[in-house]
């Protein structure tokens, strides 16, 4: 039986308050870990009847801020542009989520759910589009503000987004070929199978490089320390300079859902997507022969909480990548990309094509 | 619910074309012609071909209007001053253009829409999907495709050159 509306709006509320709630999340996330790695205590003043939490509330607090603010604009920007590009930012960061498969199937009487939201035949393809989009809303608002440094800000940002954003193609084109599909829900279904036996196939072991490279780059794509030179707060300040109120909040939560986006595509290219070690659709087999039948459901669940517990793995990665590594030079940024990046990714594609090709 | 959507698309595209010539604002019509690629791409997914709608969306919207927008934001074209820099030659091919475009819709007009062709000569569906077209361009049309690819590194070749003479001079 073929998915219902509510099945698909259900869906569509998972995949959009899954990113929203983690990036709302993040932003206490970033101030509390910055704290445990610089020996300080970190938020915790926001409260609600004296209950604190560790600091849990201060997104909610940061949320109400950001909407109940003014949101200036200068007297010459251009006000339509102005408004829209923020929008646009979170728009290209949220519909990526489309595509990504956090589970393989759920049966519900006789409904068979596909736990992907939709599950496009070019894939991959599409994530590309839609993260070339994503420089747009960064440009727009720094042209629309008319101020010189947003402007400075806003070229940084085209100029490193599209260096790296040729890279990130090139990076997983090795992964398409291994996987020998460019269907995100295929190529974890691959990801199922093992090596002799017992050693999970994971993407990270056949495309070592490649994982190296894609995570680099996504980083840089997501224009955070180190790679923030867009921003470069004691430079220029950045593209969103004359941005305040909701406008600012939105480019800063454009930030933490391409984090999160990043984990996603990362945990679903080279670490297996939902899988868990030795678990098939009717439960666990284990290599020693063990065997351990679980329902549908348990199997869906398992699934779930492994791809969001790897999600949240490459969340903290990123986070402390953030705070250890100090903003690179925007030459050594450039550089990077095209001298060492963008060649390293070509003989990974080079090798693997060897590779599959000698094993055939 | 197709031809609804057909109707919709085209008419965003041809009103983003439009648009894009008419306004007076470089980066308005950049953002027009954004909008007329976008339709488009709707329109190859509409024709069964997402593999080309994803690709189109790729190379134009993605990777060739951010050049054009960083340069149009480079240069800080201002309104209007663009206008007075009219090509005789650029007015000759427009009335060319248009002639032959007029040419065209009575050609359409007067044989009536056939519809697309979404049937190969054997009669079996044409998919372009990612697989199918890899295939064929690896297979009946490689060397179309090769050459393509070396027109593509002549042109790399020919922009570091011309980036190298600026340096040495």
């Amino acid at each position: 039986m073929a998915e219902t509306i509510g099945v698909v709006l259900i869906k569509l509320a998972f995949v959009l308050v899954f990113p929203l709630g983690l990036g709302g999340l993040l932003t206490w996330v970033e101030r509390k870990q910055s704290a445990v790695m610089q020996d300080r205590i970190g938020a915790n003043r926001a409260s609600i009847f004296g209950l604190r939490i560790i600091g849990l509330f201060h997104p909610l607090a940061d949320a109400i801020k950001m909407f109940t603010k003014e949101s200036f604009r200068p007297a010459n920007a251009e006000k339509f542009i102005f408004t829209l590009a923020p929008a646009i930012s979170v728009f290209f960061a949220l519909v990526g989520f489309a595509v990504i498969p956090f589970g393989d199937r759920l049966v519900v009487g006789d409904t068979v759910i596909n736990l992907q939201l939709a599950p496009l035949n070019v894939g991959i393809l599409y994530l590309f589009a839609v993260a070339g989009m994503s420089v747009y809303g960064v440009v727009l608002g720094a042209w629309a503000s008319r101020n010189n440094f947003a402007l400075l800000g806003g070229l940084r940002a085209a100029a490193q987004m599209i260096s790296y954003e040729i890279v990130l193609g090139v990076s997983i084109f090795g992964a398409i070929m291994v996987y020998e599909s460019v269907d995100l829900q295929e190529m974890v279904n691959w990801q199922g199978n093992y090596f002799w036996g017992w050693l999970p196939a994971w993407g990270i072991l056949l495309q070592p490089l490649g994982f190296i490279l894609f995570f680099t780059v996504g980083i840089a794509e997501t224009k955070r320390v180190p790679f923030d030179s867009p921003e470069g707060e004691s430079e220029i300040i950045g593209y969103f300079l004359e941005y305040s109120g909701m406008g600012f909040g939105m480019y800063f939560l454009t930030d933490f859902i391409e984090t999160v986006m990043l984990a996603a595509l990362t945990v679903t290219l080279f670490f297996g997507g939902w899988q868990v070690p030795y678990l098939a659709a009717d439960g666990f087999h284990f290599p020693w022969g063990g065997v351990l039948a679980l329902q549908n459901w348990a199997v869906a669940l398992l699934q779930v909480t492994s791809f969001v517990l790897k999600v949240f793995f490459f969340l903290w990665l990123q986070m402390t990548i953030r705070w250890t590594l100090p903003r690179f030079r925007y030459d050594q940024v450039m550089r990077l990309a095209w001298k060492y990046l963008l060649p390293l990714s070509l003989v990974n594609i080079l090798v693997t094509g060897l590779i599959i090709l000698l094993l055939e | 619910m197709i031809a609804a959507l057909f109707f919709a698309f085209a008419a965003v595209a041809v009103a983003g074309a439009i648009l894009m010539v008419v306004h007076r604002n470089p980066v308005y019509s950049a953002l027009f012609l954004i909008l007329t690629l976008f339709a488009i791409a709707g329109l190859f997914v509409l024709l069964n071909a997402p593999f080309i709608a994803a690709v189109h969306v790729i190379v134009y919207a993605g990777a060739i209007m951010v050049l054009f927008l960083f340069v149009v934001l480079l240069m800080d074209l201002e309104e209007e001053r663009v206008r007075r820099h009219r090509l005789k030659l650029a007015q000759i091919l427009g009335i060319v253009a248009a002639a032959v475009l007029l040419v065209e819709v009575g050609v359409f007009l007067k044989a009536g829409f056939a519809g697309a062709a979404t049937q190969g000569p054997d009669g079996s569906q044409i998919i372009g999907d990612t697989e199918s077209i890899g295939r064929l361009l690896f297979t009946e049309y490689l060397f179309p495709f090769e050459i393509a690819s070396v027109l593509l590194l002549s042109g790399i070749i020919g922009s570091v050159l011309l980036a190298k003479l600026k340096l040495r001079s």
